[in-house]
């Protein structure tokens, strides 16, 4: 397919793989921020191309993974009520709560609907007056800008019975906290591409220079994350730590304004509670105060409560990069993507379900004679 | 597919009702009229025409094989088939790879209060058309009509029999190391069509359906004397889910090569958009053939000489016994597992 299978070529793979093996002279930590990018990775067996001393690590990027118990558990309770239809992307509908998950209130008589688009919640919204439409917003700075615009394009159309439960999450305060955090193995990051089509990559410099960690905006497919990682290589063999953008056939420095502009009118900056990682500051998106009469959590008066994580998942540790996930000992065992223990297990873009799914154990195969 | 004597156009003078009652599955004079004017009409031949409570049939020598299903499909008409004619080509495909010939077909429908009649019988002289093409008549059946919203406007479950008339027995447990899989065909182009229809996703070309019966490719293989060891059709799940299936009873690890695959171009791109992989997504006209490697050559041609096996190709090999059940080499040369998908990835297609 065009635009795809040229960024999917064997040879040209291959080459880059060379490449990296020709410059890698001494073991070199590298964390993929985004869940999209762990999943090329697992799928295309990107990693079984590089050196044994380049490790990946997987980041925090899996929006679903990282929203909280408490939350899901906001969204179980909002989706229950009768007036409601309750709306999100399809991932989120099998993500657990502490109790239950969005499927099984939905088999019990809860309205619950996939939804392609924020603004397919809209239109449920405009077709169902005597019904409240909810939108469970899940993700980062990628998809904040189409709930921004279905919450805008609500207020637009005088909608009174739209409202948007918020779990959107920002990358650069996670990276801080990463690299914050006292044993912290990475020495190099592979940005996220749609995060930074849309708000551009102005707000890595700081980091960078603070932290002095090499940071590439790379994409998605196989030959992006292959270019990525030899471009953080090059930087990292020769003491340089810099922003670069790999991914310039989509990213501009300064990003999406006309998205970035509708996001600052619609959200404000909140700090945010992250599955795994815990509370961190400035995190997060609500809505201001023009909006705030969609808020959900305003709408149904939902009590914060402290839910416990099950004992035996180390999600966390796997969202934090400091555990890959066939080190769990539930992993593929109480652990599968039919019951998971944790979000990583269930997200499409979740480490854990990328291994699951695509290698489980070591694989050594050969197509047989 | 249809024949000239149907026009899809309601005969009905029971059109006095222009939609479905709750009567019309009620036992009285408007059921009775719907069976004569529309079942009846629509799919007449000597053993239905008896009227009674079971069709009786004399059994030919041999093995028959029997297989049921139903079909729930959401929208009921799409691009390259409908509900009625996937009835009939799901049905007479689960014959086929038993390597059965199909003799017979039951019909049951399930009908919404409300389906406009009209509906209902372009469906039926759908699915009649589609039974008549495949020369295999619907000698029983019934109707049960439920209360509006109760049912999405029309479900229909076919039977089928047929007789097995080669002493060869098809069946995942003769699936043997060595052995060859071809595809028939492109995949996932049913299950797009049906998404893309659902959800208006324009292409610069409309994905038809793959909806086909094969039993008569399946038949011409037998004759050619291929030792066919194991079929099985591409519906819910996808090639994903019959590769690991069939590895699953069998115990033999396969190995397929994602390049060798066929997908059809729009069906990439459609997949691409939505975040779905082409090999987990459902086909109606699409079967995997397992063969030894010394008749792999003459199948393929065999396929590939058929208008429904133009795009045949061999995708992989049967290994030695062991887990994962399926493997798959990426683009880039590497291998990985192929998993059938977990819960639910395309609601209602089949």
């Amino acid at each position: 397919m065009k635009y795809l299978d040229e960024y999917r070529d064997g040879p040209l793979a291959q080459q880059l793989a060379r490449e990296i093996h020709r410059l890698t002279t001494r073991p070199w930590t590298i964390m993929e921020v985004c869940g999209g990018q762990t999943h090329a990775i697992v799928k295309f067996g990107i990693d079984e191309l590089l050196p044994p001393a380049i490790t990946l690590l997987h980041g925090p990027g899996c929006p679903v993974c990282v929203t909280s118990l408490e939350l899901i558990d906001q969204a179980l309770e909002i989706a229950a009520r009768p007036e409601v239809i309750f709306t999100s992307f399809g991932d989120m509908l099998r993500v657990p709560g502490s109790t239950t998950d969005l499927l099984s209130v939905k088999a019990r008589g809860g309205d619950v609907r996939m939804v392609y688009s924020p603004l397919d919640a809209v239109k449920l919204a405009q077709q169902n007056p005597q019904r409240e439409v909810v939108f469970f917003g899940v993700g980062f700075e990628t998809t904040a800008p189409a709930t921004a615009m279905a919450v805008y394009s609500a207020a637009q159309h005088g909608l009174r019975n739209f409202f948007l439960l918020t779990s959107h999450v920002l990358v650069p305060p996670a990276i801080t906290a990463l690299m914050t955090s006292a044993d912290s193995r990475v020495q190099a990051f592979l940005a996220a591409g749609h995060v930074c089509a849309v708000m551009g990559y102005e707000e890595y410099y700081p980091l960078v220079r603070q932290h002095q960690v090499p940071m590439v905006v790379t994409g998605f497919e196989p030959l992006d994350i292959l270019q990525g990682i030899l471009m953080v290589i090059q930087q990292l063999e020769t003491g340089r730590a810099e922003v670069e953008n790999q991914y310039t056939r989509a990213v501009r420095r300064e990003g999406n304004l006309p998205a970035q502009s509708l996001l600052r009118r619609v959200f404000r900056v909140v700090s945010r509670k992250w599955r795994g990682m815990g509370e961190i500051p400035q995190s997060g998106l609500g809505l201001t105060e023009e909006f705030a009469s969609f808020d959900a959590a305003r709408k149904f008066g939902l009590a914060d409560h402290q839910v416990e994580e099950p004992a035996t998942c180390i999600a966390g540790l796997v969202l934090q990069g400091r555990k890959k996930p066939h080190e769990c000992p539930a992993f593929g065992k109480e652990c599968t993507p039919e019951h998971p223990l944790g979000a990583t297990m269930v997200s499409s873009e979740g480490a854990c379900a990328a291994y699951f799914r695509y290698r489980r154990s070591p694989l050594e195969t050969t197509m047989p004679a | 597919m249809n024949t000239p004597e149907f026009h899809p156009v309601c005969p009905l003078p029971i059109t006095d009702y222009p939609h479905v009652l709750m009567a019309h599955g009620g036992g009285g004079k408007l059921m009775h009229h719907l069976l004569e004017q529309v079942f009846g009409r629509a799919f007449a031949n000597p053993l239905l025409d008896t009227r009674h409570d079971s069709a009786q049939f004399a059994v030919p020598a041999g093995r028959l094989a029997m297989t049921t299903d139903s079909y729930v499909v959401r929208p009921l008409f799409f691009p390259g088939g409908d509900i009625g004619s996937m009835a009939v080509h799901g049905t007479v495909n689960d014959l086929a790879m038993s390597g059965a010939r199909p003799l017979y077909l039951s019909t049951a429908f399930i009908l919404e209060e409300g389906l406009p009649m009209a509906t209902l019988w372009r469906i039926v002289c759908s699915l009649s058309a589609a039974a008549k093409a495949c020369g295999v008549p619907i000698i029983t059946g019934d109707t049960k009509v439920v209360d509006k919203g109760k049912g999405d406007g029309v479900f229909i479950n076919t039977t089928g029999i047929g007789v097995i008339e080669t002493p060869l027995v098809i069946t995942p447990k003769n699936v043997q190391p060595g052995d060859v899989v071809l595809v028939n065909g492109d995949v996932g182009r049913h299950g797009m069509a049906i998404m893309a229809t659902r959800e208006g996703l324009q292409f610069e070309s409309t994905i038809e359906s793959d909806s086909a019966p094969v039993h008569e490719l399946v038949q011409e293989l037998l004759q050619a004397g291929i030792e066919i060891h194991c079929l099985r059709d591409l519906t819910r799940g996808g090639l994903a889910s019959a590769l690991n299936e069939i590895a699953e009873v069998s115990g033999y690890q396969t190995a397929i090569e994602q390049d060798a695959v066929p997908v059809q171009e729009e069906v990439h791109a459609a997949c691409e958009l939505l975040g779905l992989d082409p090999l987990h997504v459902a086909c109606e006209g699409r079967f995997i053939a397992y063969v030894p490697p010394r008749d792999a050559a003459r199948a393929l041609a065999i396929m590939r000489g058929h208008p429904l096996g133009a795009q045949a190709a061999e995708i992989g090999r049967v290994g030695a016994a062991g887990s994962p059940p399926v493997t798959l080499k990426s683009a880039l040369g590497s291998w990985r597992i192929l998993d059938m998908f977990t819960g639910e990835q395309l609601p209602r297609i089949c």
